[in-house]
């Protein structure tokens, strides 16, 4: 079915469960007990775990395949967030004229970009885009926010303002950003027992929208012009001595992971309609490759699992500080209570991205292949144990 | 009028004459063998043919049309397959994927932008690289990744992408280097049968005699950049100009 084979089928299968899903996974622990706070399953989060997905499902397109590794990702979907909000301005809050047009605008961009900097390959390559994405950073936070010509609206960032045009808003629309009437930020809310999911327009579209993008990405991974990317990956000198010219195979690679990039800048816009110039900052191009490394390049899965963990990282950590800790701790005597805190205090709350980096740094050591190689480890130690009881020995799958 | 014309080439590296005054024809159908000692321009030769280095002077022909300015990829989709020295396949890809990338470059030229139906949908591209396979002994290596076989069946696997492009000329750049007797036998074999079965060109850049004497049908002998003399085998042998330059202190088997 959808010309995919048996396994890459249950793959999608299984993510597209997961995300359906979602609201229920994400909230396991009912509202008023002390783990609530790990729970994950409100919209503004579900909506960065699955817009990063695409983000790093892109991302890894060019480089879990080509292995060109490009430090100004970011820039792409700063683009991306600042077309869409432009069409918020122009036509009105309609998110599928902001989309349509962030991928668009993104795919030049990354076409323009990538001419450039494609003629150099390796470390050359990725300090190249990087100048290219802080040279974007730099144009959208000053010099294309003046009062002759104000792109980006600089420090502020772009939002929508009472005067612009919104040539076909109309009163009986939401005020924000919507699908045809339906605004992203409708939720509806189910209280069952102690627990309370809820169900955000904005998430489903996002997610929707994921799986759109995981589903091509299944199709190219497994293409010829896929093959081709790998190959590139692989050894370009015997490609070229093949008879094939590695230069626009990796360039339509980088148009295709600029224009995701940009869709995940305009679903950003699309659930929250401000854009700042701090999207295209190094940090965020360093995240997304944080993410594909942390889930496994090269993998179909991994980059969006990767994403999800540093964005929970990023959201849950983060809020747990002294006062928490004190309701966690209590029980110790006064003295140990102090001492446990202070050891723990450095990795959590503002600290999570001491954790992180411990994190990234032992799945890089242990694990160069990233969560998947985790998980094929784990399932192969249980299949093992399986096949030599029925006395067979374990057949090792192929990576995907 | 052979197959391949090189007319006058020189190349210098700074002050090194690498190349000088080179001519050389490469008659169709047959295999031609270049040899010379270390340091002769061989493999700088050898480059100014593929399109890695640029002659400064002179002209190099292939079947009427120049490969001067053309980039490697051009010149390979015009009929020129190299191998090289150290067997360069696509280490990280298994056997049948190799033998795939070969079939589709073939088939679909240097850029074809296909990216979306399955690679396995491709009927006649499985089929000719399954037939490939079988045919140099690699079937049951199938699902491999290159990286992890013998340096023998790199070789043998490099050879078959090349031929899969149904080249008509094969370009081997010392393809028994660094390896043992019985590889090498296998190879010298295996490079008889290609010739037997196919209409192709082999040249072959070769520092084993043994080698060289059991395939090449005519060969040049180069030394300090320019050709010192081209004949049969057996012409060769006994040259005196060639002993004194390079088989002297090797005795011939």
């Amino acid at each position: 079915m959808f010309g995919l084979t048996k396994k890459d089928l249950s793959l999608l299968g299984i993510v597209a469960i997961l995300t359906m899903a979602a609201p229920f996974i994400l909230n396991p622990f009912p509202t008023e007990s002390a783990m609530a706070q790990f729970n994950a399953g409100y919209p503004d989060l579900m909506q960065k775990f699955v817009i990063f997905g695409i983000f790093a499902i892109g991302f890894n397109i060019l480089f879990g395949l080509t292995g060109y590794l490009s430090f100004g990702h970011a820039a792409f979907l700063g683009v991306g967030s600042y077309s869409c909000v432009w069409m918020f301005k122009l036509l009105g809050y309609n998110v599928l004229p902001g989309i349509a047009l962030s991928i668009v605008v993104s795919g030049l961009f990354a076409l323009l970009i990538g001419v450039i900097t494609l003629r150099r390959s390796g470390i050359y390559f990725s300090i190249l885009t990087l100048a290219f994405a802080q040279m974007s950073f730099a144009l959208a936070y000053s010099v294309l926010s003046n009062p002759k010509f104000n792109l980006t609206n600089g420090e502020t960032g772009l939002q929508v303002y009472a005067d612009d045009p919104q040539w076909f808003h109309s009163a009986n629309l939401p005020d924000l950003p919507h699908l045809f009437g339906l605004s992203m930020r409708a939720t509806h809310r189910m209280t069952l027992g102690g627990w309370e999911f809820q169900f955000n327009a904005g998430y489903y579209m996002c997610a929707i929208i994921m799986l759109v993008c995981f589903y091509l990405a299944i199709r190219i991974f497994r293409s010829p012009f896929g093959l081709m990317l790998r190959a590139v990956k692989s050894n370009q000198q015997r490609m070229n001595y093949t008879g094939l010219n590695s230069r626009p195979y990796t360039l339509a690679a980088f148009v295709i992971s600029g224009m995701y990039a940009g869709l995940a800048g305009g679903l950003l816009s699309a659930v929250d309609p401000l854009a700042g110039a701090e999207r295209m900052q190094w940090t965020a191009s360093g995240e997304v490759v944080l993410m594909t490394i942390l889930g496994g390049a090269g993998t179909l899965i991994g980059p969006v699992l990767g994403a999800g963990l540093i964005k929970y990282f990023e959201n849950i950590f983060s809020k747990i500080n002294e006062s928490v800790l004190h309701s966690w701790f209590g029980f110790l005597p006064d003295g140990l209570e102090d001492f446990v805190i202070t050891i723990v205090y450095p990795f959590v709350g503002k600290g999570w991205h001491l954790t992180l980096g411990l994190i990234f740094m032992l799945v890089v050591i242990f694990l160069p292949g990233g969560l998947i190689e985790g998980g094929q480890r784990i399932g192969r130690l249980f299949r093992g144990k399986k096949a030599s009881k029925a006395g067979k020995s374990a057949t090792t799958e192929p990576a995907e | 009028m052979g197959i391949l014309e090189v007319k006058n080439v020189n190349k210098r590296f700074g002050g090194l004459q690498a190349l000088g005054d080179v001519n050389l024809s490469v008659a169709e159908n047959s295999c031609h063998a270049i040899i010379g000692p270390n340091g002769a321009g061989k493999s700088t030769l050898l480059n100014c043919l593929v399109g890695k280095l640029i002659p400064d002077t002179g002209s190099v022909m292939f079947d009427g049309q120049s490969v001067l300015g053309r980039k490697p990829y051009e010149i390979n989709q015009m009929g020129i397959s190299r191998v090289f020295q150290t067997p360069e396949i696509f280490g990280d890809l298994t056997v049948m994927e190799n033998m795939m990338i070969a079939c589709f470059a073939q088939r679909d030229g240097a850029f074809k932008m296909h990216a979306i139906g399955s690679m396995w949908k491709e009927k006649d591209i499985v089929e000719k690289a399954e037939h490939m396979l079988e045919s140099m002994n690699l079937a049951e290596k199938r699902d491999m990744h290159t990286a992890s076989m013998s340096r023998g069946d790199k070789r043998r696997m490099e050879i078959a992408m090349c031929l899969s492009q149904e080249p008509r000329l094969l370009l081997l750049d010392e393809p028994t280097a660094g390896m043992a007797r019985a590889d090498t036998n296998n190879t010298i074999d295996l490079l008889k049968k290609i010739k037997e079965e196919r209409d192709i060109t082999i040249a072959i850049i070769e520092h084993d005699m043994h080698v060289v004497f059991s395939l090449a049908e005519r060969i040049t002998v180069l030394a300090q950049g320019t050709p010192l003399v081209e004949d049969t085998p057996e012409k060769i042998k006994g040259h005196p100009k060639v002993r004194e330059a390079y088989l002297g202190e090797a005795q011939v088997a």
